[in-house]
């Protein structure tokens, strides 16, 4: 189990998903519980993203991104990544995850 | 090239002035005026902004600071314009927390 997260992780597969995901607005929960709404800018190999026209998600709780329009989120802070289910196809990343192990196992 | 094109997304920022959200949960601002690919910043001008939830926010001069990356959540490009109108010195809120992985 341990060999496939790696594996997951050494292909671009996820770096390709969120760039199909560019344009969306999605929500990304941080690890510190702050949550930022915003639309997908860009995205990078370590899954950095960076995000437009920002609001955050509990405002009176989180006062302090008050002046930030833009913003960039470092991947190794995010907890989940909330995206709008018409845009994504589970059964084409289910299978897709699936190959990607599978060929990195067989190297 | 491959370092490049990770961190392009920080290119746009240089010069200007940001806030960063750091892991023990800081805020800190000033003009972003250097990166790398492991996002370590440079900030010129830097101060931090220290919340309270009984008293408004404290600004505390830094100077010419380097941020580790690792210690970087997140960098927000602050605009100008609605960060003038706000009046800190009103502003409450518990400070961030850290993060937490």
């Amino acid at each position: 189990a341990h060999g496939v997260r790696e594996a997951l992780e050494r292909t671009m597969l996820f770096y390709s998903f969120f760039k199909t995901l560019i344009g969306k607005e999605v929500v990304v929960e941080l690890k510190n519980d702050l949550a930022i709404r915003g639309e997908l800018h860009s995205v990078d190999q370590y899954l950095n993203v960076k995000l437009l026209n920002i609001s955050v998600v509990d405002p009176e709780r989180f006062p302090h991104m008050a002046s930030v329009k833009h913003c960039f989120v470092r991947g190794s802070v995010i907890r989940y990544v909330q995206l709008p289910k018409a845009d994504v196809d589970t059964e084409l990343l289910q299978d897709a995850a699936r190959r990607e192990a599978q060929q990195q196992r067989a190297k | 090239r491959r370092a490049a094109m990770a961190t392009a997304q920080l290119a746009d920022y240089v010069d200007r002035i940001v806030q960063i959200i750091t892991n023990d949960g800081r805020v800190i601002v000033g003009k972003l005026k250097g990166y790398d690919q492991t996002t370590n910043v440079i900030l010129d001008e830097s101060h931090e902004r220290v919340f309270a939830a009984d008293a408004g926010v404290e600004q505390v001069i830094l100077g010419l600071y380097i941020v580790r990356g690792d210690n970087i959540a997140v960098l927000g490009e602050i605009d100008e314009e609605t960060d003038s109108k706000l009046d800190l010195t009103t502003m409450q809120a518990e400070p961030l927390g850290p993060v937490v992985h």
